[in-house]
């Protein structure tokens, strides 16, 4: 059988997920320059608003009729604390040196982890997450389950409203004017404020709905699934040029495949055999990133900087 | 302004701080000097009791406190009393190591029970080795532990003489997890597959080398980062490979996903070894049915010797389960109370002043009756009890198929 068309869904599937996550951290820093390390827990977080509402939940009803259910007590989970994380941890320090948010944003981020840790119930290891029943679907030759048809359906639809909503919306306009020059947008009588809030409010969502995508993929979530998966969508806000929200899925998308195939294929290559597998995914991924940015420091999107938002 | 009111923070951070420090110290003189008629023994429990792998420490610290719980109600060493010190070490060598330096603080302490992770154990053993503290592992299994780094080549020699283990080694696990899979399973193609962590990868390559000597072929190998816990494209991979079935040398947070992965995609058993073997690896993984797990000794459930424990336990009411190291755990406990009772008893009743000499010498002359069978240790400090059990995840829950004592 020919694994090409499996590995690349399962590359996608995992990019696409990355890419949900990476719009936090691209919206963040497109706006305020600020790397929002904290981002990856704000997803971790969103997984646990959307177990606790589904734990809550009449047993009877089915998952379909509980997801948009869960995914709406995720995203309130993860954007009540992302916008408190902005008013209390990042305002304050908006004049401080750049060294100083981004110290926070670690601080917040380690604290979080604690915070769950602490006080969900029995978050001191991972909880098991629903999934859906039943066989999965064959596509062009690849085998795609149910639990990540989701991710494939709601992600770009995710990422249409938002390219509509930044484009067509007097707020999303705000949003570019705030992100090219802060001080004239605010001059024209944009309440910038609001706007950076706004962009903590999208960033958050978002990773509450890879955080639904995630546990329905996976079948658990944990305090400390933010970790990794906020590092590889940093990873793929950067390679897709940060600051750029298409750049951000496409980062994603070309991250995930690229551990795929890195997994997939690399130990195939003569003289790579100790090099590939799960082992050496990750390092794969971060010389691709290296050496897109040698050839274009900004990304591969990132020149549009008139889409910045 | 802000830089008097810093000052001032600073001033009382400082004063309760040194407030703090006086505190401690005076609780700690008046426990040693509040010695008595009788007197206590502490022993130290090192076990991860938060994060991924605390069901199974959790287990553990609550088997070592009733055995001393048992011990104290019983009179087994009359005029000493027994306490535990449970610490966490998350599962993390470098936390383990801090516990290590904890327990050798504490002179009431005459023997460490834990930890889980072999990889754990290898940051303790060198400090209470040291300190000449007797250590007993009830579920480390890697062997290099007991045996020295190259007992593969047959030239064994062991590290530490303050160590001790009531479970078998990963040698006598991975042999017996390739017998059982290539003569009672008959599967001849294994896809083999590790975290890359001491215990797993050890494992791993003792499967491998009885499996391969017996005529079994190993499809594919890979490695998997223990943190991940998406695995499709190694899934697919293994598809590919027309693997019959998948060994997975490491624990049950990433080997739950990797089995409902490659479920979703093949259906072809997982089997690991005791780091598998946990009710939490079905919980996470509803499709774990088929699955199969060694672990160390018989179940305590069929054995006559573990009736006792196990009411005792239920009785305690604790809130978590003994899982699968709690027979061992007790034993291992067990046998430094006994060592204790034998350096009493040769020191008219009392405890000597180089207790923790005397409890190490002890130790390699102990022998009783526990949980899980006849206790006592070797030249290398591994048990004596080399019986190993594989168990198939059935109807949810783990069934044991099979046991046998290995040679």
């Amino acid at each position: 059988m020919n694994e090409l068309p499996q590995q690349l869904a399962n590359g996608l599937i995992l990019g696409a997920m990355y890419g949900l996550i990476a719009i936090g951290y691209t919206m963040v820093y497109g706006i305020i320059q600020l790397i929002n390390f904290a981002h990856g827990e704000i997803f971790m977080i969103g997984g646990f608003g959307a177990l606790t509402v589904y734990l809550g939940l009449p047993s009877g009803l089915s998952l379909i009729a509980a997801i948009p259910l869960m995914i709406a007590g995720g995203v309130i989970a993860a954007v009540a604390i992302s916008m408190a994380a902005e008013r209390f941890a990042y305002r304050p320090l908006r004049t401080a040196p750049r060294l100083a948010p981004l110290i926070t944003a670690i601080g917040l981020s380690l604290a979080l982890q604690q915070a769950v840790w602490m006080w969900y119930p029995n978050a001191t290891k991972d909880r098991s997450f629903p999934q859906f029943e039943g066989e999965a679907f064959e596509v062009f030759g690849a085998n795609i389950q149910r639990g990540d048809l989701f991710v494939l359906v709601v992600a770009p639809l995710c990422m249409i409203a938002l390219g509509l909503f930044v484009s067509k919306t007097r707020a999303g306009r705000g949003m570019q004017a705030t992100s090219q020059d802060p001080d004239t947008a605010k001059l024209m009588g944009i309440n910038t404020d609001r706007i950076i809030v706004m962009a903590f409010a999208i960033g958050a969502a978002f990773a509450a709905v890879a955080a639904v995508a995630y546990g329905l993929k996976n079948g658990q979530i944990g305090f400390r699934m933010g970790f990794i998966m906020g590092l590889k969508a940093f990873t793929a806000a950067v390679l897709g040029g940060i600051g750029n929200i298409y750049g951000a899925m496409l980062g994603g998308v070309v991250l995930g495949v690229a551990e795929s195939l890195a997994t997939g294929y690399m130990s195939e290559v003569p003289g790579m055999e100790l090099f590939g597998g799960g082992a050496w995914k990750d390092v794969w991924a971060f010389a691709l990133l290296i050496l897109v940015l040698l050839i274009r420091p900004q990304g591969l999107l990132g020149e549009r900087v008139a889409d910045r938002a | 302004m802000r830089h008097r009111s810093l000052l001032i923070l600073t001033a009382v951070l400082t004063t309760g701080a040194l407030t703090l420090t006086a505190c401690g110290s005076r609780e700690d003189d008046k426990k040693s000097s509040g010695g008595g008629e009788t007197q206590t023994v502490v022993i130290g429990v090192d076990a991860p009791l938060t994060g991924d792998l605390s069901a199974l420490g959790l287990g553990i610290k609550n088997s070592a406190d009733l055995a001393a719980k048992t011990a104290n109600k019983e009179k087994t060493v009359p005029g000493i009393k027994f306490e535990i010190q449970p610490l966490d070490d998350q599962a993390q060598p470098s936390v383990g190591q801090q516990n290590a330096q904890k327990f050798i603080g504490n002179k009431d302490l005459l023997g460490v029970v834990g930890p889980l992770n072999s990889g754990v154990s290898q940051s303790m053993q060198k400090p209470l080795n040291d300190a000449s503290l007797t250590q007993v592992s009830p579920a480390n299994t890697g062997t290099e532990l007991t045996q020295g780094n190259d007992w593969k080549t047959g030239d064994k020699k062991r590290p530490y003489k303050t160590y001790f283990r009531t479970a078998t080694t990963d040698a006598i696990q991975g042999a017996f997890a390739a017998n059982y899979l290539f003569k009672t399973a008959k599967i001849k193609d294994v896809y083999l597959i590790d975290d890359q962590k001491p215990y797993g990868a050890g494992l791993a390559a003792s499967f491998k080398t009885t499996f391969t000597g017996l005529g079994g072929k190993i499809v594919g190998a890979d490695h998997i980062n223990p943190d991940d816990r998406d695995f499709n494209s190694i899934v697919t991979k293994i598809k590919g490979s027309k693997a019959k079935a998948v060994y997975y040398g490491g624990e049950y947070p990433a080997g739950a996903p990797l089995s409902q992965q490659l479920k979703d995609s093949v259906k072809i058993p997982l089997m690991g070894g005791d780091g598998m073997y946990s009710a939490d690896f079905i919980e996470l993984n509803k499709k774990a049915q088929g699955d199969i797990a060694t672990s160390v000794g018989k179940p305590v459930e069929e054995l006559e010797s573990a009736k006792k424990f196990i009411a005792d336990y239920k009785t305690a009411g604790y809130k978590d389960a003994y899982e699968a190291y709690g027979g061992g755990t007790y034993d291992a406990t067990w046998a430094i109370i006994e060592a204790v009772k034998a350096v009493v008893a040769e020191n008219d009743g009392k405890l000597p002043e180089d207790a923790r000499a005397k409890v190490l010498d002890a130790m390699s002359k102990v022998q009783f009756e526990g949980v899980t069978g006849p206790v006592s240790f070797d030249e290398y400090g591994d048990t004596t009890n080399t019986m190993m059990t594989a168990y198939q995840v059935d109807g949810g829950k783990w069934v044991s198929k099979f046991s046998e004592a290995v040679k």
